[in-house]
């Protein structure tokens, strides 16, 4: 029993440090409430979709940034949709960067946008391994007979 | 011729004369000399004689006489004078002596004889010992007869051999010629003559026992001296000679209630064996004390030994008797079984059997149902299809029944979500309170968890039936359902005083009622209500058809049982509805009880939830995480949602059944306003359309103006949080608009 006590106090303290640095806000708590018994996987679940959404948009936008001729608007709208995902998720840093990226859209700003593009990369692999190592910490708990502590606010 | 004393020859004429007066002088002098010897001898042996100095006299006395006989030897011839001083002398001492002696004599011989006479008395006494020795040596042989008697008695267990053994010893012992033992029959009327000591098969003689003799011996402890005539005593066919001395004494029968614990066993009973001791005829015996006191002891242990004879025979046979009743239990439990196991065969196989038809009939009248029909056809076809169901319903609540009954049925165990449980009863029962029009109104307690652990299905079972009673039963005005946490003083109905619901933090009783405007239930039929197959109101049966006879309550009331819980009905009588209450035992899952960290805190909301169990709605998002999250956020609340990413199919799918659409206004490919325009349009004809919401993550309030203009019912600000979109969904619900739109 030691260990699972261990290992849940590894979670707490990681999750705590993951909301103190800002990777992840209230709307991650959000979507573990919404998580029960005829939904056991819900988080899971979103987030992946979030990793493929995030690495098609990510995608996209060094493709749109890599015409001749870039055409911001649906540069625009790609961040939007980054943007309206990550709000979704709870990833701050994230979304943080993809109000900025948008306002170097409207700007027009290339050099701008290219430099967000860069920061948006390494803030999205940062959260993403975040999130992985969160999930392999409940993993282990689970696997070691214990409950996986639920953070509130 | 002169005479003269002396003789002149020594042995003259009369010499003959002489010689012999000589002879007989000399042997007086011998004898005279050797008495005194011998006894002085004599005396000298015996160490007791008193009278010695008698002795001592007489001696003298006899020694001369002797002397002067001896001396008168010298005198025959002639002497000289000292011979005849001598003799002087000795005549002289003699004189003395012997005058001397007869006087003591007088005062010896009247004690010489006086001694004879106590040797007389001293025999007598002797003899007299001798005689009372031999009774008490009789007495303590007989004691010890006694003894050896009761040892006998005691040392076996067998009525017969202790009887017997009995007669023997005390015929032995007392040298009997006769001793018998009368009992009394098992009407108490008559003594029956069952043991003889010299008769070897006692012919069945019997006296009544009311006989004058009989209740003599009976009234005293002691043993009587009864005559020899009387009809106990008269064993032999009537003998020439008169029999001896005969004694009777009564043995005590004890019964195992005499013995009480604290008390020694009362006489009370009253029932005696009557033992009858004769003596042999041709002695002059008579019955002595001590022996009569010896056939009392006797007759004692006698009866004390019986006793225990009776009670080792009485729980032999009681023994004996629970063998044989543990022999015919288990075959008989064993029977049961078989009998159990082939009926729960049969029903298992018949119920297939039965079913398969019954659910061809109903499968198929439902497609009838749904083809062209004349009204006529119409009614018929429906008559069917109810008879089928009702059928159906029945077949299954025989088997599931007869499973309650004989305990085979277990509860199936599991974690299911309480709230839709009610959500779905409810769903079930809508349509049909609807076509009644009466309400349903549900009211699920703050204070009651979501999930619990059960039988979730014949909880639900239980449910609907309870509630499909109380739509059956009500003509006008509808039913409420209400489910509480039940607390522990409201959970002991004096109607079931052994009811004890016992809390634990695993478990606890959730409580329901179902209170219906029906008809209501007279007073008096309210515990019938729950037997199988009881009409309880013929009438109103009749009324609604479909009757309250059936096992459908006595099922419910089973399946209540079994879940530990209590059902019951209050009514205020015929027409003034009826609640039915029941209270069953749950579990509480697992999760909420394993936490240790303070981190946890998953609880029931803080406000009265309203239901919005499957309610529908609409969806519209294009960002697909986005809308997994809201899809998820409204599945949490119940809903049933229909997502769609696009405009179109969002017109498309809205329909009546929905109740609210969700447009997400920040999507860059539609336009929501347009969506919600052609929403309106849709239902513009027609009344009851969905509440159009807005969610946006915007909080310009520009689009919250927009908002309104194209008619929208309310605007949500992303990110959305579980409460915030319930009491999103309550104002909807209640008000009919958004109160506050954040």
């Amino acid at each position: 029993m030691e260990i699972v006590g261990q290992l849940q106090k590894q979670f707490v303290d990681f999750s705590t440090s993951l909301y103190g640095e800002g990777f992840l806000d209230e709307q991650y708590l959000q979507l573990q409430k919404l998580q029960d018994e005829s939904n056991p996987d819900f988080v899971c679940e979103v987030v992946s979709l979030f990793f493929d959404d995030s690495e098609k948009l990510l995608n996209n936008l060094a493709t749109a940034l890599q015409q001749q001729v870039v055409d911001f608007k649906q540069v625009d709208a790609h961040v939007h949709q980054f943007k309206g995902s990550s709000s979704s998720i709870g990833a701050q840093r994230v979304k943080n960067m993809c109000v900025a990226f948008r306002n170097f859209c409207e700007e027009k700003n290339l050099d701008g946008c290219l430099r967000c593009l860069q920061q948006l990369n390494h803030e999205y692999f940062l959260v993403k391994n975040k999130l992985e190592t969160l999930f392999r910490l409940e993993r282990q708990i689970v696997e070691a007979g214990g409950t996986v502590p639920v953070i509130v606010a | 011729m002169e005479y003269c004393n002396c003789f002149e020859s020594p042995w003259p004429a009369d010499e003959l004369l002489m010689k012999y007066q000589y002879v007989s002088d000399f042997f007086i002098a011998l004898a005279y000399f050797s008495i005194p010897l011998e006894i002085i001898y004599f005396v000298k042996k015996s160490a007791v004689f008193p009278y010695r100095w008698v002795l001592v006299q007489f001696g003298a006395f006899i020694v001369l006489c002797g002397a002067t006989h001896l001396i008168n030897l010298w005198t025959f011839t002639m002497h000289t004078r000292t011979v005849a001083v001598v003799m002087t002398t000795a005549k002289v001492l003699t004189a003395v002596v012997s005058c001397a002696t007869a006087l003591l004599l007088v005062h010896i011989i009247p004690d010489l004889l006086s001694v004879k006479t106590r040797e007389l008395f001293l025999k007598n006494k002797a003899a007299e010992l001798d005689r009372e020795m031999g009774l008490i040596r009789t007495q303590e042989e007989t004691g010890r007869h006694v003894r050896m008697l009761t040892h006998e008695i005691r040392s076996t267990l067998d009525r017969h051999t202790i009887l017997k053994t009995t007669l023997l010893e005390l015929g032995r012992t007392l040298g009997l010629e006769e001793c018998a033992l009368w009992m009394p029959t098992r009407t108490g009327l008559e003594l029956n003559l069952s043991y003889t000591l010299r008769h070897q098969n006692p012919v069945g003689l019997t006296v009544p026992i009311q006989l004058p003799v009989i209740n003599q011996v009976f009234n005293t402890s002691r043993a009587v001296k009864i005559s020899p005539i009387s009809p106990v005593a008269r064993l032999r066919p009537a003998g020439q000679y008169m029999p001896g001395e005969v004694v009777a004494v009564r043995v005590p029968l004890l019964h195992l209630s005499n013995f009480q614990i604290h008390d020694w066993p009362e006489l009370s009973t009253k029932r005696y064996a009557l033992m009858v001791l004769m003596l042999p005829s041709d002695s002059a015996r008579q019955w002595h004390v001590h022996e009569l006191e010896l056939v009392e002891v006797v007759a004692d242990q006698v009866a004390v030994a019986l006793s225990h004879a009776a009670i080792l025979e009485e729980s032999m046979r009681a023994r004996d008797l629970l063998m044989e009743q543990n022999v015919a239990l288990d075959l008989a439990r064993r029977e049961a079984e078989m009998a159990v196991r082939a009926r729960n065969d049969f029903l298992a196989v018949m119920n297939h059997e039965m079913g398969t038809p019954i659910h061809a009939t109903i499968a198929l009248s439902s497609l009838l149902q749904e083809t062209e029909l004349s009204p006529e056809q119409r009614l018929m076809v429906e008559t069917i299809l109810k008879s089928s169901n009702l059928l159906a319903t029945l077949i299954n609540d025989v088997l599931d029944l007869s499973r309650l009954e004989d305990g085979s049925l277990q509860l199936e165990i599991e974690t299911f979500n309480l709230h839709s449980l009610f959500r779905e009863v409810l769903n079930l029962i809508k349509p049909i309170a609807a076509v009644k029009k009466l309400y349903v109104m549900l009211n699920l307690s703050p204070d009651l968890i979501e999930h619990a652990v059960g039988d979730e299905k014949r909880l639900m079972q239980v449910l609907l039936n309870v509630v499909g009673n109380a739509i059956k039963f009500t003509k006008e005005g509808g039913i409420s359902v209400s489910a509480s946490v039940a607390k522990p003083d409201s959970l002991r109905d004096p109607r079931a005083p052994d009811f004890f619901p016992t809390h634990s933090d695993n478990h606890f009783y959730l409580r329901v009622e179902v209170k219906d405007t029906g008809s209501g239930i007279n007073q008096l039929e309210i515990p019938k209500v729950f037997m199988k197959f009881v009409q309880s109101q013929p009438l109103a049966a009749k009324n609604s058809g479909g009757s309250g006879l059936g096992l459908g309550l006595a099922i419910c009331k089973r399946f209540v049982n079994l879940m530990e819980g209590h059902i019951w009905i209050e009514s205020e009588g015929l027409g003034r509805g009826s609640t039915v209450i029941f209270i069953v035992k749950l579990g509480i899952p697992a999760r909420l009880n394993e936490s240790k960290l303070p981190f946890l805190h998953k609880g029931p909301g803080n406000q009265v939830k309203f239901i919005f169990s499957g309610l529908k709605v609409v969806l519209m998002d294009d960002n697909s995480v986005g809308r997994t999250v809201t899809k998820g956020l409204l599945v949490h609340l119940g809903c049933d949602v229909l997502a769609v990413s696009s405009g179109d199919e969002c017109v498309r799918a809205v329909s009546y059944e929905h109740k609210a659409v969700f447009l997400d206004v920040s999507m860059a490919a539609v336009d929501s306003f347009e969506v919600a325009v052609r929403i309106r349009e849709k239902f513009a004809k027609r009344s009851g359309r969905p509440f159009i919401v807005a969610l946006t993550g915007n909080t310009d309030r520009m689009i919250k103006e927009n908002c309104r203009k194209v008619g929208m019912d309310g605007v949500i600000l992303k990110p959305v949080s579980v409460d915030k979109m319930r009491s999103v969904l309550s104002d909807l619900l209640e008000h009919g608009y958004l109160v506050e739109s954040q």
